[in-house]
């Protein structure tokens, strides 16, 4: 695994360490702790080389977008509420998605119309909540990565991250700091690629024409891995490519920034 | 007429299969769209520009009542009637009376889709008149005894090909092959309803308040003939299209045809105060406007007033993915795209309409691209909160998220279940890293591998680091 970050090894749980640097709680994301607990690592090692003292509270599951897109907002706001008070000890909340930190920073505003103390709250931690790239682009100044990865990589940028938080520069900067790194743009690298969130399985045939497009894009540039930093989106488009035989490997974009991303792509065999 | 928006996913699956309608629509994504970005870059503050269209159109609503009163009175003055339909009932009822008492024969129209939400042709028909669309678009799909499928080209899922059988078959005439020569046909064809015509009907884009002015647009100048020929001239349109003054209806002008489809400004602007003057060489003796509520007043006093900004552009359809693969008709009624989204279902009724806000990624093109800044993918979700506490999403849906909430809420078992799902997950990749058949996962691996996880759970994992064992 090698080294992950000196200080988060003590950051465990709120008891971070005494580094100058600000504060984080990662919020993993439920997709990355079952999927891709290497995106996480990675972003422990980005954050901790970055100067962050990071910790992983252990009250989180997920950002409840699930339930606040289904137009459930009691479930969205019951999950909010177990997960708030722990993350608001923390200097900022950083996470490894952009639709998830779209929900944070966009959405937990809107929550609690009759409870002014926690939308009060709300508000404030999502002015503290930050996608990775562009917290470690914009927050710490932090675009120098050090990373021996090596390809021809063409990169999706996901709606929320895009849309909501305008995540497109920070990546792209992080991912010029790879010196072995070739970035070859696909062409409407802003299209939708399908997945949205349930959308893709209550219409999975337009959700499979769109990462149909998607994936001839991908194809058409030329490279030889696709990223993104939502892994919603690199789910989609990975059990795509796969499906249809395809060598062209999907990752996080925060897997090739903090290390040569040996480990096998997403979908691909141990 | 009855929506048939139901049945979204059905007819979605169709269209994704007729390769004439793909290509039609593809033509969209490198044409309107593709004119609207490079009208919008020319432009030199065009998110200036958007920003006052919002504002305008916020205002507006905000202050309908008395607009409408103001554009009433002025209208009054020019010469002209108001008259107030709360229903799509009364709309027909209104303007089958006034074409009654015109002892009209003939009928000519100019396109507008309040006139399809309220069914009007259908009604007219049974009525007795005769009605011809006299925009090209609109009488291709009135003869071929469809609807549209876009608001700004309602015949854009055809093709020439299939246009000049249909000329062919209808007017009887040789088979022509260019489309300028149908477009000639179609030309000649109308000029003849032009003239006969007792009452013209048209849509409006907008009226002015302080004046009384009603102002169409047009690319083909059929609206200018279908108003300025016949006797009586009747505006059927609904009450949020109301402006304060000229200038703020021209700023709205200049970003509905940018919007549309990248035009500076629509080939004919036509802004009607009245009735003929003495001494005006032409127009309608009579000038009647309809106003039609519908659900309207409801919409502004609610949470979807936002909706009613709308200029009817088109944009929102234009650069959203899931209407260029799904085409207009899937949506199964008048209005379609991301705006149909949100109108139809406030125009229907949640429980006839509830596919249409959930066909929609929330990938936030739509709002990016609209001129007057709705929010459209927020006003969808807030629609999935109506639909959810009508309950009118299905019974699995409902149990497997209240699972799923029940978990959400304890994260010692949520973790618990995340284990469970990745050790399932991998024991059915086989070692392959992706598994192809799943439980409860047959829309995902209908056409997709299911990616597995890498191994154990991110929390197992870092539980381990964090307590290494003695």
């Amino acid at each position: 695994m090698g080294r992950m970050g000196a200080q988060n090894s003590n950051g465990f749980d709120g008891r971070h360490d005494k580094s100058s640097g600000p504060s984080v709680a990662l919020f993993v994301t439920c997709l990355v702790d079952l999927y891709r607990p290497s995106v996480a690592f990675s972003a422990l090692s980005l954050l901790g080389r970055a100067g962050c003292a990071v910790a992983v509270p252990e009250v989180q599951t997920c950002c409840g977008q699930p339930a606040f897109n289904s137009g459930d907002r009691k479930t969205t706001e019951a999950i909010v509420r177990r997960f708030l008070p722990e993350f608001m000890k923390y200097d900022y909340v950083v996470l490894p998605s952009g639709s998830c930190a779209g929900m944070f920073r966009k959405h937990l505003p809107d929550l609690f119309e009759d409870d002014e103390v926690m939308a009060e709250q709300a508000r404030s931690l999502a002015a503290k909540s930050y996608e990775l790239t562009s917290f470690l682009v914009d927050v710490m100044g932090f675009d120098e990565v050090q990373s021996g990865f090596r390809g021809r990589v063409t990169y999706h940028d996901s709606c929320a991250g895009l849309r909501e938080l305008t995540v497109k520069a920070q990546p792209r900067r992080l991912m010029a700091s790879v010196p072995g790194l070739k970035l070859v743009e696909m062409a409407d690298c802003e299209e939708c690629c399908g997945f949205g969130g349930t959308f893709c399985v209550k219409y999975p045939e337009i959700s499979t024409r769109m990462v149909d497009n998607k994936i001839g894009n991908i194809e058409r540039s030329g490279a030889e891995t696709i990223l993104a930093g939502d892994l919603g989106c690199l789910l989609s488009i990975a059990g795509r490519l796969k499906r249809q035989g395809s060598p062209i490997k999907v990752r996080h974009v925060v897997e090739v920034l903090a290390e040569p991303a040996t480990r096998p792509a997403i979908g691909e065999k141990d | 007429m009855d929506p048939r928006s139901l049945e979204f996913r059905q007819q979605s699956i169709a269209a994704l299969s007729n390769p004439q309608l793909q290509t039609a629509l593809g033509g969209i994504k490198t044409g309107w769209a593709g004119s609207r970005s490079r009208a919008a870059l020319a432009f030199p503050d065009f998110e200036g520009l958007r920003e006052q269209g919002r504002c305008i159109r916020d205002h507006a609503l905000a202050n309908v009542g008395t607009l409408l009163e103001e554009f009433e009175r002025n209208l009054q003055l020019a010469g002209g009637r108001v008259h107030w339909a709360r229903d799509a009932a009364e709309a027909n009822e209104i303007i089958a009376g006034l074409c009654h008492d015109e002892k009209a024969k003939s009928i000519t129209k100019s396109k507008s889709m309040v006139a399809e939400e309220i069914g009007l042709n259908a009604y007219l028909e049974a009525q007795g008149f005769q009605t011809i669309e006299t925009d090209l678009g609109e009488y291709i799909i009135q003869i071929a005894g469809q609807r549209p499928s876009h608001l700004v080209g309602p015949a854009i899922h055809m093709t020439k090909d299939e246009v000049a059988d249909l000329f062919a078959r209808h007017h009887g005439l040789p088979r022509k092959e260019e489309g300028a020569e149908l477009v000639g046909e179609a030309r000649q064809i109308l000029r003849d309803y032009y003239l006969n015509a007792d009452v013209g009907i048209t849509g409006a884009n907008f009226l002015v308040a302080e004046t009384g002015t009603i102002i169409t647009v047009t690319n083909e100048g059929n609206a200018e003939l279908t108003q300025g020929l016949p006797n009586r001239h009747i505006v059927l349109t609904g009450i949020e299209k109301v402006v304060p003054t000229m200038r703020e209806a021209f700023v709205l002008l200049r970003l509905l045809a940018r919007s549309a489809t990248g035009q500076a400004f629509s080939v004919y602007t036509t802004a009607i105060t009245g009735p003929k003057r003495k001494g005006d060489l032409d127009g309608p003796g009579k000038l009647d406007v309809v106003l039609l509520d519908n659900g309207r007043s409801t919409m502004i006093a609610g949470p979807f007033r936002e909706m009613l900004r709308c200029i009817r552009c088109g944009a929102c359809m234009n650069h959203c993915p899931v209407y260029l693969a799904a085409g207009g008709h899937a949506y199964g009624w008048v209005y379609v795209g991301p705006m149909g989204s949100v109108l139809t279902p406030n125009f229907v009724g949640i429980q006839a309409a509830h596919t249409l806000p959930n066909a929609s990624t929330f990938c936030g093109k739509c709002e990016e691209v609209c001129p007057v800044k709705i929010p459209l993918p927020g006003l969808m979700r807030k629609l999935r909160e109506v639909q959810h506490r009508g309950r009118h999403n299905s019974r699995t849906a409902r149990t497997l998220m209240a699972a799923w909430g029940f978990l959400a809420v304890r994260p010692p078992l949520f973790r618990l279940a995340n284990r469970v799902a990745g050790y399932s997950m991998r024991l059915a990749s086989r070692g392959r890293g992706r598994a192809d058949r799943l439980l409860l996962a047959g829309n995902w691996t209908a056409s997709r591998s299911m990616p597995c996880p890498e191994g154990e759970t991110f929390m197992a994992q870092w539980r381990k680091r964090r307590d290494p064992p003695a």
